[in-house]
């Protein structure tokens, strides 16, 4: 067994678990995208980053992909985390507005704007569809091509594949397309939010050694002036 | 070729060779690198050969064909020994006087290399600016040795290192040996080689061990792994050795990118022929010690240089950085524990071993011994490779060794680092080259790429050029890379077409910062430097451009215009210099450029002899309408 810290928990995990496996399982919460259980890891949204090692070795890493190790300090939701998911969902919704899944977590996030030049993807490249068709389907029919701005993804040189079933599974999975937004104004991006949870404390000094999973907090509603 | 046996066999025939060496025999040296044979080494090759059968002069002169010697800029340049005469950039008809010159113990005054700072002309290489000074404890026996003949680097004293380790039997000693060298690789992040063979050494190795040499080296510009491969492979290759001896490894790979044909050519040469002594394969030289080498050749994508990235391309798949920890040494190439370093690192091996790791840290600093190479590219006056003592400052290399500026305007800053380097301001130019001091001050080692830039030099532009080929060379794995990079070079180009504000230099650092906090790999991690450093040292010019919509270096195109003055004498060479037609006017009448056809190539303002070419700021009006 490992033994580690997780918002200054100490908890402790069995070699090979990942940091948000076993965040979860003691309850903390860390959003993600890209990972679905069943599909093996891959870090490719990192919406789920997390913050471990202290001082000036403390840095952001991927918890659906890094492995718990012995002593090491987690921090799942500190202050430089949550800036850095923020940030990722602001590009979420330049690149993708008309995801449910994105528009949640954005509102969840607090996230009321978007700067960048608007666009319409609908790919994120999360590759959930990739693993599901290889990993569960055992088809292999879609994979990743090309690399940096051109990366994208389908069937081998865009033909017909034989080893697809149709069986829709990729469709299933997929954060982006599958629950759409049905907003009205798409040029604003950002739909209203139908699920704004922000946690009150986001707002105030930060606690980043802690992780509130009190929602609304009755501590902060008590503080609010 | 003879198999050596036995160790005595070959240190028998070693001093065999080295007795036969004659240092004093006139020898004429032929840089034949790359960047040699682009500039007609081969001609000159030709001539020699032929003028010294048809002379008969074959047993007085001896030709020797090599790598690179770093002075890239004055290829094709042939060296004469004894007196190691230098003459740059010489053509097939001066070859000839040459070669009679050689003959005749003579030396051409005029074909000599001419100073450009003082008009002198200076005879011997080791005088001139550009090598005196230098360390060139590598780049040296690219000089000596042609790649493709194995016994010149055994005359060299090469193969020495394996031959001390194996008659030694002391696997932990070399490493101790390296560890005490303070050895720090050369690929980058600077880590000590010692501790990683220390820590590869105590995996298990049940079901093999790996060792890679990384010759990917994507980073625009930089060629200094290139170099040593065409130059000298058989130095890689021992350095492996002595690392596959120390470490308990038996397979290693040698991954070089494609686009290096003429190196792949020499390592396949030199695989051979160390294959055929017995120096490499099973029971090298009788003592029981195997070690299988081969070659993969990358396809060149920047990102396959990252180590994990490296090995799921060895292993045929796509070019994706993995998570690491688990760390290669622990879990790499095939699952197995896997040890990477690069060409440069490898190089120095054998250096260590023969000289001891007290006299090899005798060169460079506390924290960062021996020497490295970098590129020296951009706006001063001698440009190529350099090799140069850790712990050099800046102002030594750019000045020292490059000359200074040379154009008309001030050394502004120089890159360092490679694309995801960071600018560094002149006014810091005291700064040593080590890996500390360079992290601090917003830039990296790196591979050991440095342009130089002065004033014409627009710092957004350049953080703009670097995002545009990272946007390119990322995986795309990561989404806050891929995108995130892709939208840096939206704000920078917005930037530099005057349409953006003074929020979006916010935006541009919040995002450079999650850029560098959120991805896996060190790509990722270290793409922001470009943006981030220009940031922080250029801020003022980044606000020239937002402000005022005028970019200091006239480098922004969209934000100048080309108009030709009173000046013009209707010579019409503009008119049929422009390629897109858009110069009108007649014989010996002002000219006149249509802004709408313009493209701002300022092909006409190269050819003007009047200065009738005027580059200004856009007007105010035109602006905003763009
Ligand atoms: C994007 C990226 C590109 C890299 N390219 C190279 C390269 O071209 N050559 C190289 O030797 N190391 C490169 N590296 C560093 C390698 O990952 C690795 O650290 C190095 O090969 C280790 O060897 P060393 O310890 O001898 O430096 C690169 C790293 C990154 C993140
Ligand atoms: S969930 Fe971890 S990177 Fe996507």
């Amino acid at each position: 067994m490992i033994t580690l810290f997780v918002n200054g928990l100490e908890v402790s995990a069995e070699e090979g678990t990942t940091i948000l496996e076993l965040a979860r399982s003691y309850g903390f919460p860390i959003p993600t995208l890209c990972h679905m259980d069943g599909l093996s890891p891959y870090g490719a949204c990192r919406l789920c980053v997390v913050e471990i090692g202290e001082g000036s070795n403390a840095k952001l890493v991927s918890s659906c992909t890094y492995p718990v190790e012995e002593g090491l300090r987690v921090r799942t939701a500190s202050s430089r985390v949550v800036r850095a998911r923020r940030m990722i969902l602001e590009l979420l919704l330049a690149s993708c507005p008309q995801s449910k899944t994105i528009q949640d977590l954005a509102s969840a996030y607090d996230v009321h704007q978007q700067r960048f030049k608007q666009e319409y993807e609908d790919c994120i490249l999360c590759g959930r569809c990739v693993r599901v068709c290889e990993e569960q389907m055992r088809a292999k029919a879609i994979g990743f091509r090309g690399r940096g701005e051109r990366r994208s993804l389908g069937t081998p040189f865009d033909q017909k594949s034989e080893d697809c079933r149709l069986c829709g599974a990729c469709m299933y999975v997929c954060p982006a397309c599958q629950l759409r937004c049905t907003y009205t104004e798409p040029e604003k991006a950002i739909c209203g939010g139908c699920a704004n949870l922000s946690p009150p404390c986001l707002k105030k000094s930060s606690f980043d050694d802690l992780m509130c999973y009190m929602e609304p907090c009755v501590a902060c509603e008590i503080k609010k002036d | 070729m003879e198999t050596f046996k036995t160790i005595d066999q070959f240190i028998s025939f070693q001093s065999h060779l080295i007795k036969k060496l004659n240092p004093a025999h006139p020898t004429i040296i032929i840089s034949a690198g790359t960047c040699g044979q682009a500039s007609g080494a081969n001609d000159l090759i030709r001539i020699v050969k032929r003028e010294l059968l048809s002379k008969k002069w074959t047993d007085q002169i001896r030709l020797r064909i090599t790598g690179c010697h770093g002075f890239c800029e004055m290829e094709p340049s042939v060296l004469i020994e004894p007196k190691r005469t230098f003459y740059p950039k010489v053509n097939v008809k001066d070859m000839v006087r040459i070669i009679k010159a050689v003959a005749e113990d003579k030396v051409i005054e005029e074909l000599l290399y001419l100073n450009p700072s003082t008009g002198e002309r200076i005879e011997t290489q080791d005088e001139i600016p550009f090598f005196k000074n230098q360390i060139r404890t590598l780049l040296s026996l690219n000089e000596k040795i042609d790649p493709i003949r194995i016994d010149n680097y055994i005359e060299q004293g090469g193969y020495k290192a394996i031959v001390k380790v194996l008659s030694k039997r002391e696997p932990r000693g070399v490493i101790e040996e390296i560890k005490a060298s303070t050895l720090r690789g050369r690929g980058g992040a600077g880590f000590p080689t010692g501790l990683k063979w220390e820590r590869f050494a105590e995996q298990p190795d049940g079901k093999g061990k790996f060792l890679i040499c990384n010759g990917d080296e994507g980073d625009p510009g930089a060629y200094m792994d290139r170099s040593l491969l065409e130059g000298n492979p058989h130095s890689v290759i021992e350095g492996m050795l002595v690392g596959a001896y120390a470490t308990g490894a038996n397979e290693g790979i040698l991954y070089v990118r494609n686009e290096y044909p003429l190196a792949i050519k020499h390592l396949v040469i030199a695989l051979r022929q160390a294959y055929q002594m017995g120096l490499l394969g099973s029971n090298i030289l009788g003592t029981g010690f195997s070690f299988n080498l081969q070659l993969v050749r990358g396809a060149g994508a920047f990102v396959c240089g990252e180590e994990t990235a490296l090995i799921k391309s060895i292993e045929g798949m796509m070019g994706e950085p993995v998570q690491r920890p688990p760390f290669p040494v622990r879990k790499g190439l095939y699952g197995k524990p896997t040890l990477i370093n690069n060409v440069e690192t490898w190089a120095n091996v054998p250096i260590i071993i023969n000289t001891g790791a007290q006299e090899f840290k005798k060169i460079g600093t506390e924290r960062n011994s021996g020497t490295k190479i970098f590129s020296l590219v951009g706006k001063v006056k001698h440009t190529g490779l350099i090799e140069v003592p850790m712990g050099i400052t800046l102002k030594e290399i750019v000045y020292g060794i490059g000359g200074g500026s040379s154009g008309k305007t001030e050394i502004k800053a120089i890159q360092t680092g490679g694309p995801s380097g960071g600018c560094i301001p002149a006014t810091r130019f005291d700064l040593t080259i080590d890996y500390e001091s360079l992290k601090a001050a917003q830039s990296m080692m790196g591979s050991g790429g440095m342009i130089v830039m002065d004033e014409h030099t627009c710092m957004v532009d350049v953080a703009k050029y670097f995002m545009n080929f990272l946007k390119e060379e990322s995986c795309g794995k990561c989404f806050t890379c891929r995108k995130g990079i892709q939208r840096m070079y939206e704000i920078l180009n917005d930037i530099s077409s005057g349409k953006a504000d003074r929020s979006t230099l916010d935006l541009l650092e919040e995002l450079s910062t999650t850029v560098r906090d959120t991805t896996l790999c060190g790509l990722g991690q270290t793409a922001a430097n470009p943006v981030l450093s220009t940031l922080h040292y250029f801020r003022q010019e980044y606000l020239e451009h937002i402000d005022h919509h005028h970019c200091p270096a006239g480098v922004c195109k969209p934000l100048i215009t080309y108009t030709i003055n009173e000046h013009c004498s209707g010579c019409q060479l503009c008119l049929r210099t422009c390629s897109v037609g858009a110069i009108t006017g007649e014989k010996k009448k002002p000219h006149h450029i249509d802004q709408t056809k313009c493209i701002k190539c300022g092909a006409c303002g190269d050819v003007c002899k009047f200065s009738a070419i005027e580059m200004r700021p856009i007007e105010t009006s035109q602006r905003t309408k763009g």
